[in-house]
């Protein structure tokens, strides 16, 4: 019997094929794996390497002064970080009503399923859209259309700085706009799925104490996912801020420092977009040291948002 | 005692709380209703306005010089040719990467602090601005002129659309891999089979819709990219007529829509809205086609 069975089924040994064939997968996927490090680094040493000139030359002056003069080789980046912060966060408060509402709006059981999904898909088909095409239709469509409200405004409240210049195209009204449209699918999605994830025994309890449907949603269901809304917000942050071809298009690329919303400005972004190709010396160094803050800029802002979502999701676990 | 007696149980819309939730309903309806509607805009313009400009002549024939013809732009051949040209250089390199690197982080590293570090990396990378990755491989490839001496190449273009790519990859492939039951795993090593055939022959088949989704997704917003284009691979107005073209300027869809917007011309902002149409159609239907994928995964694996 023991002979019989040894017969049948000897042990198998590996041939040594098999495991070259085994040691070799695991070392190329473990080398494509660090391929994200290492491209993560290089951005990172490049960059860094490319701006040391304007580094040593400007160091913090760069950040609070406005010249920008290829001529005399002066360089400052305030308007365009004073740009980019201003109209990503101007975005953003426009955005997160409309998207976290929208999110629970498709999440409770407001309206039957068929039109949720539509309008689900319909948001998320929205970041589908190129940025360079929501730009034309921002030139072309958007802007001519609000730009008599703009005027309108800028009739009545033209004494306050913020709306002091006359609205003739460009600026920064119509680049915040737009944004709100780029960012809006980001929070809908991600306050969608982090809404979903509440689980159903909390809303029923809350029904069942006798809490009406908003009160339910107020005092139970966002605080429950407000890691996941969190997070989401923080990334819509980091995308407008990095968000560069629909910006360049309308925000009017102008170097000029102005408080006016109306007034054409400049993100980093849109300042890389639009010098990078015919800039070259000390500009180019400018240039990067400009690339290197906006990506320090998005990286606290990313770093920020997974520790958020880490620590705030902790505490309703 | 007497809250049991005094109020009623019924219904009634005149209460505060009532009034408070209709009016919280009917303003988050708006708010759907208003981020709804910049999608039917542009959608509608770009279909209606783009697709009235669209004729064989259009996608077949280079563009001509701005100002020259009001009558006859020319068309966006190359543009489309450059965009595919583009998507299939960064597809070749990305696909390779991310499959991998996801494979490492869902198979052989699930927690180790390589995979953990591998994981925050790529969720670093996936935002960082898209012109970052530009202005990376410009530093790295166009101003070295390290590609056969050329500067502005359809190569680099590709390699910096790559860059935006891999972290999607990675991370739909992890998330793929580890949706497969492990007992599908312990099955495969329980008749003898070795890892690598494991994972070529039951994880990554049972996983290849969702990571097939994911590289779809991640190639139609590689596509439509503008920012890492303008000044890697730049525009070229002609079709590219040997392989040797691929190390000098080339044209895309977006670049030309970026450029052509900007011109003061009618005929040139036509050929934008006409390449505007092309490019949303088939980014649309790629996104289309991946939300297909899932359904039919999701199909197989009720059969299994």
């Amino acid at each position: 019997m023991d002979k019989a069975r040894t017969s049948k089924f000897s042990l198998r040994t590996r041939p040594t094929s098999e495991k070259l064939v085994d040691v070799g997968f695991k070392n190329i996927v473990v080398a494509m794996a660090s391929m994200v490090a290492i491209v993560l680094f290089s951005i990172f040493a490049v960059v860094y390497y490319e701006s040391t000139e304007s580094i040593s030359r400007y160091g913090l002056r760069f950040l609070f002064s406005s010249a920008w003069n290829p001529v005399t080789d002066e360089y400052g980046a305030f308007t365009a970080i004073y740009g980019t912060l201003f109209t990503s966060i101007a975005s953003l408060l426009i955005a997160i009503p409309l998207g976290v509402g929208t999110a629970i709006f498709i999440t409770e059981n407001i309206i039957p399923g068929y039109i949720r999904n539509v309008i689900g898909i319909m948001v998320e088909l929205l970041a589908a859209i190129p940025s360079v095409v929501l730009g034309l239709w921002a030139v072309f469509i958007m802007e001519p259309f609000i730009r008599p409200f703009l005027n309108i405004i800028y009739e009545l409240f033209g004494f306050i700085p913020f709306f002091g210049t006359q609205p003739l195209g460009a600026g920064m009204m119509p680049a915040i706009l737009i944004l709100v449209v780029m960012i809006l699918p980001i929070i809908t999605s991600i306050s969608k799925d982090s809404l979903n994830q509440v689980p159903s025994k909390l809303r029923q309890a809350a029904y069942g104490i006798g809490a009406s449907r908003w009160t339910t949603i107020f005092k139970v269901i966002i605080p429950a996912a407000i890691s996941g809304i969190t997070g989401g917000v923080l990334l819509a942050l980091g995308r407008a801020m990095g968000e560069t071809m629909a910006v360049t298009m309308i925000i009017g690329n102008s170097n000029n420092f102005s408080w006016s919303i109306f007034a054409p400005s400049y993100t980093i972004s849109s300042m890389l977009a639009n010098q990078f190709g015919e800039a070259d010396g000390s500009q180019v160094s400018s240039l990067m040291y400009a690339a290197l803050i906006l990506m320090i800029l998005t990286l606290l802002v990313n770093v920020f948002a997974q520790w958020i979502v880490k620590r705030l999701s902790l505490k309703y676990q | 005692m007497n809250y049991t007696s005094q109020k009623s149980l019924t219904y009634n819309p005149s209460l505060t709380r009532n009034i408070g939730n209709k009016a919280l309903t009917i303003a988050s309806a708006l708010f759907a209703i208003i981020s709804v509607l910049p999608l039917i805009l542009v959608i509608s313009y770009v279909l209606i306005k783009g697709g009235s400009y669209i004729n064989l002549d259009t996608l077949i024939l280079e563009p001509e010089p701005p100002g020259d013809d009001l009558l006859s732009a020319g068309g966006i051949g190359p543009a489309i040719t450059g965009t595919f040209i583009m998507s299939v250089i960064a597809s070749i390199i990305s696909i390779p990467v991310g499959v991998g690197g996801g494979i490492y982080l869902a198979e052989y590293s699930k927690s180790g602090k390589f995979a953990k570090f591998i994981r925050f990396g790529s969720n670093v990378l996936a935002g960082i601005p898209s012109i970052i990755a530009g202005v990376f491989i410009y530093a790295i490839i166009v101003s070295t002129k390290i590609l056969f001496g050329s500067m502005f190449s359809g190569i680099a273009g590709g390699i910096s659309l790559s860059i935006l790519m891999i972290p999607t990859i990675i991370k739909t492939t992890d998330e793929a891999l580890k949706l497969v039951p492990n007992d599908m795993r312990r099955a495969a090593f329980g008749v003898g089979a070795s890892k690598f055939t494991m994972i070529t022959n039951i994880t990554l088949p049972a996983a290849f819709s969702s990571i097939s989704t994911g590289v779809l997704l991640a190639l139609a917003r590689a596509a439509g990219e503008t920012a890492p284009l303008i000044f890697t691979a730049l525009f070229s107005r002609y079709y590219i007529t040997s392989l040797d073209d691929l190390f000098y300027e080339m044209g895309s869809l977006s670049v030309l829509i970026y450029n052509f917007a900007l011109e003061p011309y009618e005929a040139q902002n036509q050929l934008a809205w006409a390449a505007s149409f092309i490019l949303v159609v088939v980014l649309l239907s790629l996104n289309i086609l991946s939300r297909w994928i899932v359904t039919l995964g999701a199909f197989s694996k009720n059969k299994v």
